[in-house]
C-alpha cells in the first residue's frame, strides 16, 4: 500500500485569547492625536468593552497555532459530497484584494466606480450563458439566501398573477435549506418521494401538483449525484398547472457546458460560486448565491440592477415589481470577483472540461470502491456517488466510524447521513482537481478502514487518533450550552 | 489547465476503469433532449498575467485612498486595517476549510469562532452571541422574524432612523409574511427616535433602535427599553458602527434584548459593500430562537477542551421548515476575521481607537461650523454628523468631487425633508490635512 498522507506530528497547545496578555498591551499602531480630545457626555459613555489586550506577536502565535488544527483543501483531499470542495486558485485571492476593490465604498457615484459594475455586469452575463437563462442578479450571499430570493420572487409572480397558492414540492432527497426557505415565504413542503433510481418520477409530479401548489424545487442532479431525467415532463406538468420551476443550482458543477437548466424547463436557479465556481469556503462562508431567472421574471429580482448603457455602467434602484433588497449594498463584491477570475481563467473550454473530469473522477471512484462498500444506486453517477455501511452490519462499525478513522489517514471525510433517503449514507464528491493517483490513495485508505472495521473495530470506535482532539461530546455540548468564555 | 491535473494517459485509464469510451459517454444519463449543443459563448481563457493586467485595470477605475479622501460611511467604514490581521486571516488552513461538521479536524475555526462570539457579546453586552450572519441588514431582518417567534406577534416598530437599507430588507424578508411595519418617526431637532407616542406603535413584537442611528446620533437605548417592554416589546438594537461601543454604553446594559447589526468596522475590508459581518446577539434566554451557527464548548473523551458545533436542532438541515432560519453558509471567515483585529486592538487599544474616531469628527464640526455650516440634529454624535450649508450642501459637494474629496452621501434621496444635508463620516483614518482642505472648499 502507498504511504498515506495521514500522519504525527508535533501539536501545539494553545489557551483562550483571554488566557493570554496583560492589561496596557496592544498589538496595534494608533495614529498620532492631532486633534483635541473631545469626550462623550457622561451620560452617554460607557466602560468600553472587556477585550484582553496582546502584542501582535501573540496575536500571530495565536492564530497561527489554531491555524494548525485546521484541515483545508490546500491541506488535502476534502470528498465532502454536495460541497464541491475543489481547489481554490491563489491568483483569485489576488485579484480580490486589489486595493482598487478592496478600499472601495459600496455608495461610490456609478461614474468613480466603473471597474466594479463592469466586472459584476460581464459576471452576469456569463452566468446567464452558463445557466441558458436570461437576467441574473450577484445579490444573495449565500445559497441559501439565493433559495430565499428565489422564493420570494417565485411568491411574487404569484402574486401578481393574483393566484394564492399555499404548497411546494420539494423531493426527499433535498437539501434542507430548501424547505426552510421556502418556510420563510410560507409555503407548506409536499415531500415528492424518489423512485428505486434515486429520481423523481413524472407520475409524482402528476399527482401531486394542484392550484394550490406554487412549484417546485428540485435539485438537477440531486443530491444522490443523480441526473433528474424527467426534468422536461415535470416541468411541462408544473407549468401546466400554474406553477414555477426552482432549481437548486448547488450542483452545478456536473453539467458546466453540458446542460443548460434555462433549456430544460428551470423558471429560477440559484448557483453557489462558493462551489463551482471555486471561490474559497471560509470554514463556512462568506460565499455567495447567484440568481437567474427566465426572462418574464427580470422584473422581479432584487434591487439594486447592473446596467450597461453606451459602455457605462450604473447599479439602478427604481424597479417597481422588485422583490426589494436582500443586503445593505449589492452582495459579497469580494467572492465576485474571484469568480470571475475564474470563469476568465478557464474560458469556455476549461468550464467544459472541468464538469466532465469532475463527473470522470466520481464515476471513477464509484467503481473502485463499489466492491469495497455497497452503492446506494448503481448507475453511472454526475459528480458525486453516495454509498452505506449496510455491508457492516454485525461489526458494531457504522458510517460515523469510518468518517472518524479517515481523518487519521489524513482525509476530510465525505458528507455522511445525507441525503436521508439513504440510511447511513457516505456521500463522496472527489471534484476535477484531485489526481489519479489521490484518488488511488484514497480508495487504498477506505479499503484499508474496511479491513479494520473486521478485524480491530476499536481502532475506528476510538478514531479519530491523530487530531487535535479525540471525538468530541457534542451531547454535552447540546445539554448545557456554554457559548461564550 | 493548471487547476486540471489529468494526463491524457490518466483519462485513458479512468475511462476503461469506468468501461466508457470517451468522455461524452459519461453523460449518457442526462436525456439527449437536455444536452447542450454547441460551445459556451464566453470570452477565452487568459493567462495569468493577462488576468492580473486586466483585473489591475478594472481596480484601477476605482476612487479609492490615497488620491481620493473619503468622507463617507453609511454603514461601510473606511478603518485601518493592520497587516497582522489581513496576513492571519489568509491562512488557507482558515480560508480552505468547509463548515466545522468534523470538529475533530477544524479545532481552529471553532475555538475562532467561540472566541470571537464571546469577544462581540462582551462588545454589545449580551450574553450570547451566533458565529455570524450574512451582514448588518439581513441579520436585523431575521432578529425581527425571531422577535415575532418569541412574542408570537405580528408586528414591529422600526424607528425612521435606522439606515434605510436595513428597513428595505426587513421589508423584503417581511413582504411574503404578512407581518406588519410600523416605521416611528425622528424629533427634528434632536434627530432622535421619537419615543413620546408608544401607543402608535400597537401590539409590536419588538421595537428597533439604531445606535448611533443613521444620522450618527446617539440614541437613548435604556428609554427606548422601557416604553417597549411597558407594551410587551422587545427592544432589539441596530447597529451600523461597531467600533462606537469602544465609547458608548453598551446595548445590553441599557436593556436591549436581541442585538443585531454590522461588525464590517472590525477589521473588514470595504470592499465594495461585502462580504461584510452581520452580528446576531441576544439575552441567553432566547438562546434557542436564535438562528445560524453556534458553537459551543465541550470535551473529547480524554476529557480535554474542545469545541463544536451546538443546538443544532434549531437549524434547517435538522429541523428543515421547522427551523429557525433558512442560513447555512454564513461569513464565518469574516467573523474570524474581526476576533484577530480586536484581539490586535485589544480594550485598550479599541476603547482609544473609538476616542479618536469622535474626536476627529468632532474636529470636522467644529471646523464646518466655524465655516458657516450647520447641523440640524443636536443630539450627541459618535463619528458620523449631519451637515448642510448656506444654500444647501451639493454645490460644496460637486466642487470637492473636483478635488478628489468625496463628502459623504447626499440624504435627499432617502429623507426629503432633508434634501439638501450630507451625511459625514471621520475616521481615525482621516488627516487633519484632508479635513482642512475639505473645510477650505466648503468655504469658498
Amino acid at each position: 500500500m502507498s504511504e498515506q498522507p495521514g500522519g504525527t506530528g508535533l501539536v501545539l497547545n494553545e489557551p483562550l485569547l483571554w488566557e493570554r496578555g496583560k492589561t496596557g498591551r496592544c498589538g496595534f499602531s494608533l495614529p498620532a492625536q492631532d486633534v483635541p480630545e473631545s469626550p462623550l457626555p457622561a451620560e452617554l459613555a460607557g466602560e468600553g468593552p472587556d477585550f484582553p489586550d496582546l502584542s501582535e506577536t501573540e496575536v500571530v502565535r495565536h492564530y497561527t497555532r489554531l491555524s494548525t488544527w485546521n484541515y483545508g483543501v490546500d491541506s488535502g483531499f476534502y470528498p465532502l459530497g454536495s460541497c464541491t470542495m475543489k481547489y481554490n486558485p491563489k491568483t483569485n485571492e489576488r485579484q480580490a484584494g486589489l486595493r482598487g476593490f478592496t478600499a472601495a465604498h459600496p455608495l461610490l457615484p456609478a461614474a468613480l466606480s466603473q471597474g466594479a459594475l463592469r466586472l459584476m455586469y460581464e459576471l452576469e452575463r456569463d452566468l446567464a450563458e452558463i445557466t441558458g437563462l436570461a437576467a441574473v442578479t450577484l445579490q444573495p450571499a449565500a445559497g441559501a439566501q439565493g433559495e430565499l430570493a428565489g422564493m420570494l420572487i417565485l411568491h411574487a409572480w404569484q402574486q401578481s398573477r393574483q393566484s394564492v397558492r399555499t404548497k411546494i414540492l420539494i423531493p426527499d432527497t433535498a437539501h434542507g435549506t430548501n424547505p426552510a426557505s421556502a418556510a420563510l415565504c410560507g409555503y407548506a413542503p409536499v415531500a415528492v418521494p424518489s423512485d428505486e433510481r434515486g429520481i423523481i418520477p413524472a407520475g409524482v409530479v402528476d399527482s401531486l401538483m394542484d392550484e394550490a401548489t406554487a412549484g417546485i424545487m428540485i435539485t438537477n442532479p440531486n443530491t444522490l449525484g443523480l441526473f433528474e431525467e424527467n426534468i422536461r415532463e415535470i416541468a411541462r406538468i408544473v407549468h401546466g398547472r400554474g406553477g414555477l420551476v426552482y432549481c437548486d443550482g448547488a450542483n452545478m458543477n456536473a453539467v458546466l457546458g453540458v446542460v443548460k437548466p434555462g433549456e430544460i424547463g428551470v423558471d429560477i436557479l440559484h448557483l453557489n460560486l462558493h462551489k463551482t465556481f471555486s471561490t474559497p469556503h471560509g470554514g463556512g462562508g462568506p460565499g455567495s448565491g447567484p440568481v437567474a431567472v427566465r426572462r418574464e421574471l427580470e422584473r422581479f429580482l432584487p434591487v439594486p440592477r447592473v446596467v450597461e448603457e453606451g459602455g457605462a455602467y450604473r447599479l439602478r434602484e427604481d424597479c417597481p415589481d422588485s422583490i426589494g433588497r436582500l443586503l445593505a449594498f449589492q452582495g459579497h463584491f469580494g467572492i465576485l470577483v474571484r469568480a470571475y477570475a475564474y470563469i476568465r481563467s478557464l474560458g469556455p473550454d476549461g468550464l467544459a472540461r472541468v464538469s466532465r473530469l469532475a463527473v470522470l473522477n466520481a464515476n471513477y471512484l464509484k467503481e473502485r470502491l463499489r466492491g469495497t462498500l455497497p452503492l446506494a444506486f448503481d448507475r453511472p453517477c454526475m459528480h458525486e456517488c453516495v454509498f452505506s455501511d449496510r455491508n457492516l452490519q454485525g461489526t458494531g462499525i457504522v458510517t460515523l466510524d469510518i468518517a472518524k478513522r479517515l481523518m487519521d489517514y489524513g482525509y476530510h471525510p465525505p458528507t455522511i447521513y445525507f441525503p436521508l433517503v439513504v440510511p447511513g449514507a457516505i456521500m463522496v464528491e472527489p471534484t476535477e482537481t484531485e489526481t489519479k493517483e489521490d484518488l488511488d490513495r484514497f480508495v487504498e485508505a477506505i479499503q484499508a478502514i474496511v479491513r479494520e472495521a473486521r478485524e480491530n473495530p476499536d481502532l475506528l470506535k476510538e478514531a479519530p487518533h491523530r487530531c487535535k482532539v479525540t471525538r468530541l461530546d457534542e451531547t454535552a455540548a447540546a445539554r448545557n450550552p456554554c457559548l461564550i468564555g | 489547465m493548471r487547476y486540471l491535473p489529468h494526463t491524457d494517459g490518466d483519462v485513458a485509464a479512468m475511462l476503461q476503469a469506468v468501461g466508457l469510451r470517451d468522455l461524452d459517454e459519461l453523460f449518457t444519463s442526462v436525456p439527449s433532449d437536455c444536452r447542450v449543443t454547441g460551445e459556451l459563448r464566453l470570452p477565452p481563457a487568459m493567462t495569468e498575467w493577462e488576468l492580473d493586467a486586466h483585473m489591475d485595470r478594472l481596480a484601477g477605475s476605482m476612487a479609492v485612498a490615497p488620491e481620493w479622501s473619503l468622507f463617507l460611511g453609511a454603514g461601510s467604514y473606511d478603518h485601518f486595517i493592520p497587516a497582522v490581521v489581513s496576513s492571519l486571516a489568509a491562512r488557507s488552513e482558515f480560508v480552505t476549510s468547509y463548515t466545522p461538521y468534523q470538529p475533530e479536524l477544524l479545532q481552529g475555526t471553532l475555538q475562532g469562532l467561540y472566541e470571537y462570539q464571546t469577544l462581540v457579546a462582551r462588545l454589545v453586552g449580551m450574553e450570547v452571541a451566533t458565529a455570524s450572519h450574512y451582514d448588518g441588514a439581513a441579520a436585523l431582518a431575521e432578529a425581527l422574524l425571531m422577535a415575532v417567534r418569541i412574542t408570537k406577534r405580528k408586528r414591529v416598530a422600526l424607528s425612521r432612523a435606522v439606515h434605510p437599507r436595513y428597513r428595505e430588507v426587513v421589508r423584503t424578508y417581511f413582504a411574503p409574511t404578512g407581518y406588519d411595519v410600523v416605521e416611528i418617526p425622528y424629533v427634528p431637532a434632536t434627530g432622535l427616535t421619537d419615543l413620546s407616542r408608544p401607543e402608535e406603535w400597537g401590539e409590536a413584537a419588538a421595537v428597533v433602535v439604531q445606535s448611533p442611528n443613521f444620522f450618527g446620533c446617539i440614541e437613548d437605548l435604556r428609554q427606548a427599553g422601557e416604553r417597549a417592554h411597558a407594551g410587551g416589546a422587545l427592544l432589539v438594537a441596530a447597529f451600523t458602527e461597531a467600533l462606537a461601543y469602544g465609547l458608548l454604553k453598551s446595548p445590553g446594559s441599557l436593556g436591549a434584548d436581541i442585538a443585531a447589526g454590522e461588525g464590517q468596522s472590525l477589521g473588514i475590508p470595504r470592499s465594495f459593500g461585502g462580504p461584510a459581518l452581520g452580528i446576531m446577539t441576544s439575552r441567553r434566554q432566547y438562546m434557542r430562537g436564535l438562528p445560524g451557527r453556534l458553537v459551543g464548548r465541550t470535551t473529547d473523551r480524554a476529557g480535554k477542551r474542545g469545541f463544536v458545533l451546538t443546538l443544532a436542532t434549531r437549524e434547517q438541515h435538522i429541523r428543515r421548515e421547522k427551523a429557525t432560519s433558512n442560513i447555512c453558509s454564513n461569513n464565518s471567515l469574516s467573523a474570524l476575521t474581526a476576533a484577530i483585529y480586536l484581539a490586535s486592538l485589544g480594550g485598550t487599544g479599541f476603547r482609544r481607537l473609538a476616542g479618536l474616531n469622535r474626536d476627529k469628527a468632532e474636529y470636522l464640526k467644529k471646523a464646518l461650523g466655524e465655516a458657516g455650516c450647520t447641523f440640524p440634529f443636536s443630539a450627541p454624535t459618535f463619528n458620523e454628523f449631519v451637515v448642510t450649508a448656506p444654500g444647501g450642501f451639493d454645490a460644496p459637494f460637486q466642487r470637492l468631487v473636483d478635488r478628489k474629496i468625496l463628502a459623504g452621501l447626499a440624504l435627499g434621496p432617502s429623507y426629503p425633508e432633508l434634501a439638501g444635508h450630507n451625511l459625514l463620516c471621520v475616521t481615525e483614518t482621516a488627516s487633519r490635512q484632508a479635513m482642512d482642505a475639505l473645510v477650505t472648499e466648503v468655504r469658498s
